[in-house]
C-alpha cells in the first residue's frame, strides 16, 4: 500500500467521524482515499469537501468542538495556509489528528519532497512526529487518535510523512482487525475537555482573559502537557506493541548507536537510507550509529541527551532550512551538545534533491576523517548540493 | 501547576455571569427615570434596551437596574408616551 | 407575527446577561437579546472576530449564556459547519448559529461564507452588519455604505456596497432575509422560520453603531427605524424560492410614502460632509436597489 493509503485505513480504522480536507499533491490520494471510503459505507463519517485548507482545519476544529473525532491532511502551501487556525487549535486543547505529507514550498512550485512545512509549525502547540517507512506512516497515524485525546495530553497530533517517498511509494503492510482497534482505542470522549452543543453546560470558549497573567498560565499549561505527552507516548506505544507485535521506541530510535563514537541524526525516510550507510560504515570499522528523531514535538531532550552521550561528534541531516539561520534540527540539537564535541550541521536534500547511502556516506566519512585530523569540528551549517551535470 | 485545576481555568472557559464586562452602572452620565404615572406598561422600553437592564415585571410594570444600565436612552427615545426622562447623574 | 405579549414571558429573563462590555446603546446586544428569544436560549453559537468578541466581557466570565466559541475572524462558517455535521453525528440536535459581523462575512471570511452556503450546511448565519469594522475603530469594510466616512475613507468611501444577502440567494440556499434591530418582531419571526428548515439560512441584521455612524447613543432605534422608512434599508425574506417584502417594508414599496432619505442622513456623522450631488446619488441608489428587490419578487414567486 502507498503511504497516503495507509493513512486513510488508519483513519478508517480509528473511527473518525468528521473528515475535512482541501486536496494538495502529494496529499490527495489521502483525500481520494477517505472519500471512497465513505461513499461506500466502508467508514461512516461525514466528509466535508471545503473551499480552502484554512476552512479545513477550522470545520474540523469545530467538530472537535463538538465532541466528534476528526482529522484532516495536507502539505506545505496548504499547512501554511491554516497557519493562524493551527495555532488557535491547539491552545483551544481540542484532541485533532492531521496528516502532514511534507512537501518543498515556492516559490519556483515544487512538489517534492522537503521537512521545512512540517517543521515550520512546530512552535504551534501541536504534537509533531515523522514516520520513516509506510508501516511506521500506518502506526503512527493509528496511535495519534489515543495520544491526542488522552485526558493528560489533548493537544492535536500532525504525522509527517516524505512527500512522494512515502505518500506514493508502496511498501508491505500490517494492519490490526477492526476488533483489536476497537479493544484498544474507544470512541472519544465528547466531555473531555469540554463540549460545544445546544441545551449543554453554557460554556464559552476563547473570550478576552480578565488578567493578562491567565494567558500566561494558560500556556504554561500546555507546556506542562507536552511534558506529560512524553510519558503518554511511553504507554501509547508499549499498549500498540502488545497489540500488534511493532514496538517502537517512542520518541527517539536508536539504531546501533549504543556503542557508537559518531552518530548521525536523521528524520523521516531518508532515515532508511541513512541506516544502510551505517551499516556499510560500520563493516568498514567505523564505529557509527544512526540517532533517528521519531516526535520532535514535545523535544525529546533527555532521550537525545542519553544517546549523545559519550559520543565524539554529531553529524545532523537537515531536510529543511531555515533562512538566515541554518538547518532547524541542527539549530535545535546544537544545545544538547557539549561544547567539547564535534558538530556538524549539514544541510541536504533540498528541493526534493535525492540523498542516496552514498552520499549519507560520504558526508559522515567526511566528518570522521575531518574529526580525527583536527580534533575538533564545530560547524552549524553546511550545504551538501550535488554538482548540476554539464553545467557551472 | 500540577495540581488538577477545573476546566475553567485550565483552558480559560468562561461561565454566564451578570456584569462580566463591570459593574457598567458607574459608565452613566444620564440616568432613565420612570414616570410610573405617565407609564402604559407596553413593555416597549424593556425590548428596546440593549443591556437587558430593565426587567418587565408580571404586573407589566417596568424596573430598571441602575447596576448595569449604561444610560444610553433609547428607552426614552421609543417611549410611545414621555414616561422615561434622562436625567443627569449627580442632580436630584 | 409574534407580539409582544408572547414575548412578555422574558421579561425577567436574562438570556443575555446586563453588565457587557459594549458601547452604551450597542445594537449588537440588542440584537443577540431577539436572536436568544427567538430560540428560547436552546442553541450554540460560533463568533468570529468582532465587536461581538469583546461584548461578553473576560473571561472567566461571559454575558452569553449559551455555549459559544469565539473563532479566528475568517473561520466562523467552517466552524460552525464542523460543528453541526459532528452534532448531528452525535446525536445532538439544536440550532447552529453564527454571529458574524460584516468584515468576518463580507470581506475575510467571504469564501468560508461560500463555501458553506454552496455546501447548504445546516446553521443559521446572522450578519450583524453595523457597516464598517466597528471593533478595530470603524474601518471602512464591503458593506459600508458609499459616501459614508469611516477612519480608511475619512473623505467618503468611494466603493460601493457588497450585497452579501442577494450573493447568497446565488448560492441556491433554502432561506435568505434581511432585518433589522428596529422590528424586533419581524426579526425574530424569521429567526424562528429559520430554524425550522434544514440548510443554510442567511439573515442579514441591519445595526445602526452610535460611536461608528456618529449618532448619540439613545437614537439606535430611531435611525434603524429610519432607515426602513426611508427605504434604504429593504426588508425582505426569501424563502424556499419565493421572494416576498416583509410587512414592515410594504408601505415602502410605494415611492411616494418614503420618508424623505435626508432624514436619515443627517442624524449620522458619518454622512456630514455630504453634497446635493451626493445626495442625488444616494437617492438613486435607493431607487436602483427597490427596483431590483421588486423585480426579483417577481422572478422568485
Amino acid at each position: 500500500m502507498v503511504g497516503d493509503h495507509a493513512v486513510a485505513e488508519a483513519v478508517k480504522l480509528a473511527r473518525v467521524n468528521v473528515i475535512s480536507a482541501y486536496p494538495i499533491t502529494p496529499q490527495t490520494l489521502i483525500v481520494e482515499r477517505l472519500s471512497e471510503m465513505v461513499e461506500r459505507g466502508e467508514l461512516k463519517a461525514d466528509f466535508i469537501r471545503v473551499e480552502s485548507e484554512f476552512s479545513a482545519l477550522a470545520s474540523v476544529y469545530g467538530a472537535a468542538a463538538a465532541g466528534a473525532r476528526a482529522f484532516t491532511a495536507t502539505s506545505s502551501h496548504g499547512l501554511f495556509y491554516m497557519y493562524e487556525m493551527l495555532w488557535w487549535a491547539a491552545a483551544s486543547r481540542l484532541p485533532l489528528v492531521m496528516a502532514v505529507v511534507t512537501r518543498t514550498l515556492g516559490p519556483p512550485w515544487n512538489i517534492h519532497d522537503e521537512h521545512t512545512d512540517i517543521l515550520a509549525i512546530r512552535d504551534s502547540g501541536w504534537i509533531i512526529g515523522m514516520a520513516s517507512d509506510v508501516q511506521e506512516v500506518f502506526d503512527m497515524t493509528l496511535t495519534a487518535f489515543k495520544l491526542s485525546e488522552d485526558e493528560r495530553v489533548l493537544l492535536p497530533v500532525a504525522i509527517g510523512l516524505d512527500g512522494f517517498i512515502l505518500s506514493h511509494t508502496t511498501e508491505p503492510l500490517y494492519i490490526p482487525s477492526q476488533e483489536d482497534v476497537d479493544s484498544w482505542l474507544p470512541p472519544r470522549n465528547p466531555k473531555v475537555p469540554y463540549v460545544i452543543e445546544p441545551g449543554g453546560e453554557p460554556v464559552t470558549l476563547g473570550n478576552l482573559p480578565r488578567m493578562d497573567v491567565y494567558h500566561e498560565l494558560h500556556r504554561a499549561y500546555m507546556d506542562e502537557a507536552m511534558d506529560k505527552a512524553k510519558n503518554v507516548l511511553h504507554e501509547v506505544y508499549s499498549e500498540y506493541g502488545k497489540l500488534t507485535g511493532r514496538y517502537y521506541e517512542p520518541l527517539v530510535e536508536c539504531y546501533r548507536c549504543s556503542d557508537a563514537k559518531y552518530v548521525a541524526v536523521t528524520m523521516g525516510a531518508w532515515s532508511g537510507d541513512a541506516k544502510v550507510a551505517v551499516d556499510e560504515l560500520r563493516d568498514g570499522g567505523y564505529p557509527v550509529g544512526l540517532i533517528r528523531i521519531r516526535y520532535i514535538r514535545p523535544f525529546p531532550d533527555e532521550e537525545l541527551a542519553t544517546y549523545i552521550n559519550g559520543v565524539r561528534g554529531i553529524v545532523v541531516f537537515d531536510r529543511d532550512y531555515s533562512a538566515g539561520f541554518g538547518g532547524v534540527l541542527a539549530g535545535e540539537l546544537m544545545g544538547l551538545v557539549p561544547s567539547n564535541v564535534s558538530f556538524k550541521g549539514v544541510i541536504a536534500g533540498l528541493g526534493g534533491v535525492d540523498v542516496s547511502p552514498s552520499d549519507f556516506r560520504d558526508v559522515i566519512v567526511n566528518f570522521i576523517n575531518d574529526v580525527e585530523r583536527d580534533g575538533y569540528l564545530r560547524v552549524r551549517k553546511w550545504w551538501y548540493i550535488p554538482s548540476v551535470n554539464g553545467g557551472d | 501547576m500540577s495540581s488538577v485545576s477545573s476546566k475553567y481555568v485550565k483552558y480559560i472557559l468562561s461561565k454566564p455571569m451578570m456584569g462580566a464586562g463591570g459593574k457598567t452602572g458607574t459608565w452613566r452620565v444620564h440616568r432613565p427615570v420612570i414616570d410610573a404615572e405617565k407609564c402604559i406598561k407596553c413593555g416597549l422600553c424593556w425590548l428596546y434596551c440593549p443591556e437587558n437592564a430593565i426587567d418587565w415585571l408580571e404586573d407589566k410594570t417596568v424596573a430598571v437596574d441602575y447596576d448595569y444600565c449604561k444610560g444610553c436612552g433609547i428607552c426614552s427615545d421609543v417611549c410611545p408616551v414621555r414616561a422615561i426622562t434622562m436625567v443627569k447623574e449627580g442632580v436630584i | 407575527m409574534v407580539t409582544i405579549n408572547e414575548l412578555h414571558k422574558y421579561g425577567r429573563t436574562k438570556l443575555i446577561m446586563p453588565g457587557t462590555a459594549a458601547c452604551p446603546g450597542c445594537p449588537l446586544q440588542l440584537g443577540m437579546r431577539y436572536l436568544a428569544m427567538a430560540l428560547d436560549g436552546k442553541f450554540a453559537m460560533v463568533i468570529p472576530a468582532g465587536c461581538s468578541s469583546v461584548i461578553p466581557g473576560t473571561a472567566p466570565y461571559t454575558a452569553f449564556t449559551v455555549p459559544t466559541m469565539h473563532v479566528p475572524f475568517a473561520s466562523s462558517p467552517a466552524v460552525a459547519s464542523g460543528l453541526r455535521r459532528a452534532l448531528r453525528i452525535r446525536g445532538v440536535d439544536g440550532p447552529v448559529v453564527v454571529w458574524a459581523g460584516d468584515g468576518a462575512s463580507a470581506d475575510i471570511g467571504f469564501a468560508s461564507l461560500s463555501g458553506a452556503a454552496y455546501r447548504n450546511e445546516d446553521i443559521i448565519y446572522i450578519l450583524a452588519d453595523n457597516e464598517a469594522y466597528m471593533n478595530t475603530g470603524i474601518q471602512a469594510s464591503g458593506t459600508t455604505p458609499p459616501k459614508a466616512w469611516t477612519t480608511t475613507s475619512p473623505r467618503g468611501k468611494t466603493e460601493g456596497r457588497k450585497d452579501v444577502s442577494l450573493i447568497m440567494i446565488m448560492h441556491n440556499v433554502p432561506y435568505v432575509a434581511t432585518a433589522s434591530i428596529a422590528y424586533p418582531m419581524d426579526f425574530i419571526d424569521k429567526v424562528r422560520r429559520a430554524a425550522s428548515i434544514r440548510g443554510f439560512k442567511f439573515i442579514h441584521l441591519h445595526a445602526p453603531c452610535p460611536p461608528g455612524w456618529k449618532f448619540p447613543d439613545n437614537y439606535t432605534v430611531r435611525v434603524a427605524r429610519l432607515a426602513v422608512e426611508t427605504g434604504m434599508w429593504i426588508l425582505w425574506e426569501y424563502n424556499q424560492g419565493k421572494l416576498t417584502i416583509s410587512p414592515p417594508s410594504i408601505p415602502y414599496k410605494d415611492k411616494g410614502k418614503r420618508k424623505p432619505i435626508e432624514e436619515y442622513l443627517k442624524l449620522q456623522g458619518r454622512f456630514s460632509h455630504l453634497t446635493k450631488e451626493d445626495i442625488e446619488e444616494i437617492k438613486a441608489g435607493v431607487d436602483r436597489q427597490w427596483d431590483l428587490i421588486l423585480k426579483l419578487t417577481e422572478i422568485y414567486r
